[in-house]
């Protein structure tokens, strides 16, 4: 982050204040991230049913600083390829490209969206997708997703949930889109670089943001930060980068962190017998396999 | 200059809009969002293969999905058209509704099957009706080339600043959809004419960023629901004027919300809308030839139903027959409510509903022919009569 960035005013930026969202909200910050690494940039935003399109606050008046297109809950990647097919028939040479950036939860991209985003990233559409995860329909209160954890406590699965998280950046890899990346709110330039590797690419963008729900997560909101980051160090939610589905790059190695400590700090978890055996084990047999994609990309 | 071809309906629906879609060459071009179902899959196989300009088809993985990308190319500027059929459309139903709550002049091709299971490709209008409160401006055409000349027409209606909202042209399966006739084709030159370039006044503004579509309370909504309602009661005579325009780029007529025939000195009227009406006038000029004074009444523009001219058609007559191709359990012929609640207050009528082809079944000359004979011989209205049930 450089001098000039910090001195962006309230007007610029691109989430701003007086926005109805949660203290420690993540998808607030990744907000706010995306928008400085955007700066330069112009560009819309599709947003999908969940806290992103919320956050926007009541009509006549918005939050947001760019275009902002609602959709439907399930759409977001279908609208924005009419909005980028409009784009690049009317695209100016001479001028820098209109980037269109869906916004989505997880409910709307690991559930409800998950068709039209295969279809999307099949088609190789040139839109920049990006998921802030927060492991649950917290619009709606906490229900589970196909992204909640394992052992989490929602308001339908009040005794945690039985099933595994899916593995959606396994399943963009799959279609072979450009380039699929994690973002981390505790690594700030690591996000910046990857946003803008992703802008120097064409084609489907995919990025997943691991992002605190302190109302859902029965979390601190002053913890959001310390969350994102020990889930990086004990290898909960692994930093790296998938280029055409087969060139992997990790970003950040865990550094021995118990993953205990993550969970010890979310009351999502409490009241359940979580087997840390178990989870260390699913983390590290996740990081291995990671660790052979990256060598065969090295090797490859 | 006369294009005079050898078409089906879904030929002349998928040749209309292209032409349309290429006129807008000049502005933002057109986009489309394209899924098949039988059987208006020619209509979209027609769009993917035509040379546009400037424009992009996108073959996506659903009907709902079709309509986010026509919803989305619409709302930065483009002109954008699919179409559909039965389960597709009710599949497509969230996005149908957003097209039309977010004013985008949107037109779409929907060839009426019936809705399943048990699983029919037949003609059934209980399809594209399932929108009739959903603020889609709603055609329904006889014949090949009242689809051409509708859907052309459509793009005018739609992209009035008057208007803005999403046009349905409608037609039967197979028996309007797959059946060849000799129309006259509009060619390139008349589209560019007829249509200006498309101009959608909300669209993405990057020195004006606004959200569209985020939350209001109930006075905003309300006050949203009322001007689209005063749009879309602008219809009528806001078609007058395209029509008129119509008649000359193309030197011939297309018709209008209404469409009557030999209803003059009738004592009996039918009422009917889509295939079924070119029937209908064959049996009224047999029963004409040996004296009976009857007439019809052909329903195109359905939404907004253009009430007042339906009653100004009616005159004085007493007796009206209403044939659906569709039905609403438990209650009957969709058009029949219709008719009944606008001739609500207009004195004593007899209002007979009759469900012929239902499900698809054919609506052959002798059926429309009983139809005629049971309206005559009637002293009250009764309960719905279905036609075509095997006994």
């Amino acid at each position: 982050m450089n001098a000039a960035n910090l001195k962006e005013s309230e007007a610029d930026c691109l989430l701003r204040p007086g926005n109805t969202n949660c203290g420690g909200c993540g998808m607030s910050a990744g907000l706010s991230m995306l928008g400085r690494a955007l700066a330069e940039e112009t560009y819309s935003l599709v947003i999908p049913a969940c806290c992103g399109i919320v956050a926007a606050g009541a009509f006549p008046t918005t939050a947001y600083s760019v275009p902002v297109v609602a959709s439907t809950f399930g759409s977001a990647p279908a609208y924005a390829s009419g909005v980028a097919a409009v784009n690049e028939l009317n695209r100016d040479e001479a001028a820098k490209p209109k980037h269109v950036i869906c916004w989505a939860g997880d409910g709307g991209t690991y559930d409800i969206g998950i068709a039209t985003l295969s279809a999307a990233a099949e088609r190789n559409e040139n839109l920049i997708y990006i998921c802030y995860d927060n492991e649950i329909y917290g619009n709606t209160g906490g229900q589970r997703s196909s992204a909640t954890p394992t052992a989490a406590k929602t308001t339908t699965t009040p005794a945690g949930k039985h099933e595994n998280k899916k593995d959606i950046i396994g399943i963009l890899a799959a279609h072979q889109v450009p380039y699929a990346a994690t973002l981390s709110l505790a690594h700030p330039e690591d996000f910046q670089r990857k946003i803008k590797q992703a802008l120097s690419l064409n084609g489907f963008r995919f990025f997943l943001i691991h992002a605190p729900c302190p109302t859902g997560w029965k979390t601190e909101p002053s913890e959001s930060i310390e969350l994102v980051s020990l889930a990086v160090r004990s290898g909960v939610f692994p930093l790296y980068e998938v280029f055409d589905g087969v060139d992997y790059r990790i970003n950040a190695e865990p550094d021995g962190t118990d993953p205990a400590e993550y969970y010890r700090k979310q009351r999502r978890f409490s009241g359940q017998e979580i087997d840390l055996g178990k989870a260390k084990n699913s983390i590290d047999k996740r990081m291995k396999r990671l660790h052979q994609l990256a060598e065969m990309s090295k090797s490859g | 200059m006369m294009n005079m071809q050898l078409v089906t309906g879904n030929h002349a629906a998928g040749h209309a809009m292209s032409l349309a879609g290429e006129a807008n060459r000049s502005a933002r071009g057109a986009v489309c969002g394209i899924y098949p179902i039988t059987p208006q899959t020619e209509i979209v196989e027609y769009v993917a293969r035509f040379p546009f300009s400037k424009g992009k088809v996108i073959p996506v993985e659903s009907e709902h999905s079709a309509m986010g990308v026509c919803i989305g190319g619409a709302l930065n500027g483009a002109r954008s058209f699919t179409a559909s059929s039965s389960n597709g459309l009710a599949y497509m139903a969230e996005n149908v509704m957003v097209a039309a709550f977010y004013r985008l002049p949107i037109v779409m091709a929907a060839v009426n099957r019936t809705l399943g299971p048990p699983w029919n490709i037949w003609a059934d209008q209980g399809d594209s009706l399932m929108f009739r409160d959903f603020a889609w401006i709603q055609f329904y055409c006889d014949t090949s080339q009242d689809v051409a000349d509708t859907s052309m027409l459509a793009f005018r209606v739609a992209e009035d600043p008057r208007i803005l909202l999403p046009v349905m042209v409608c037609m039967d399966a197979f028996i309007v959809s797959h059946t060849s006739m000799e129309i006259e084709l509009a060619t390139q030159e008349q589209a560019d004419e007829f249509l200006p370039p498309c101009e959608v006044p909300h669209c993405i503004d990057f020195n004006h960023p606004v959200t569209i579509g985020g939350m209001t309370f109930a006075q905003d909504t309300l006050t949203h629901r009322v001007d689209l309602d005063e749009a879309i009661r602008r219809v009528p005579a806001v078609l007058e004027e395209h029509r008129a325009e119509f008649r000359k780029v193309f030197g011939r007529d297309v018709a209008g919300a209404l469409e009557s025939y030999r209803t003059e000195d009738a004592d009996r009227i039918f009422v009917a809308s889509g295939s079924i009406s070119t029937t209908l006038k064959d049996l009224i000029d047999e029963w004409r030839a040996k004296g009976e004074k009857v007439g019809m009444i052909r329903i195109k523009l359905f939404r907004p139903f253009p009430c007042e001219e339906f009653v100004r058609m009616c005159g004085k007559v007493r007796k009206i027959g209403v044939l659906d191709r569709n039905y609403s359990a438990g209650t009957g012929g969709i058009f029949w409510q219709e008719v009944r609640a606008c001739m609500q207050g207009q004195g004593d009528r007899l209002i007979q509903g009759y469900l012929t082809g239902v499900t698809g079944g054919d609506v052959v000359p002798s059926t429309v022919d009983e139809v005629l004979a049971d309206l005559s011989q009637r002293s009250e209205a009764g309960e719905p009569v279905w036609k075509g049930i095997d006994q």
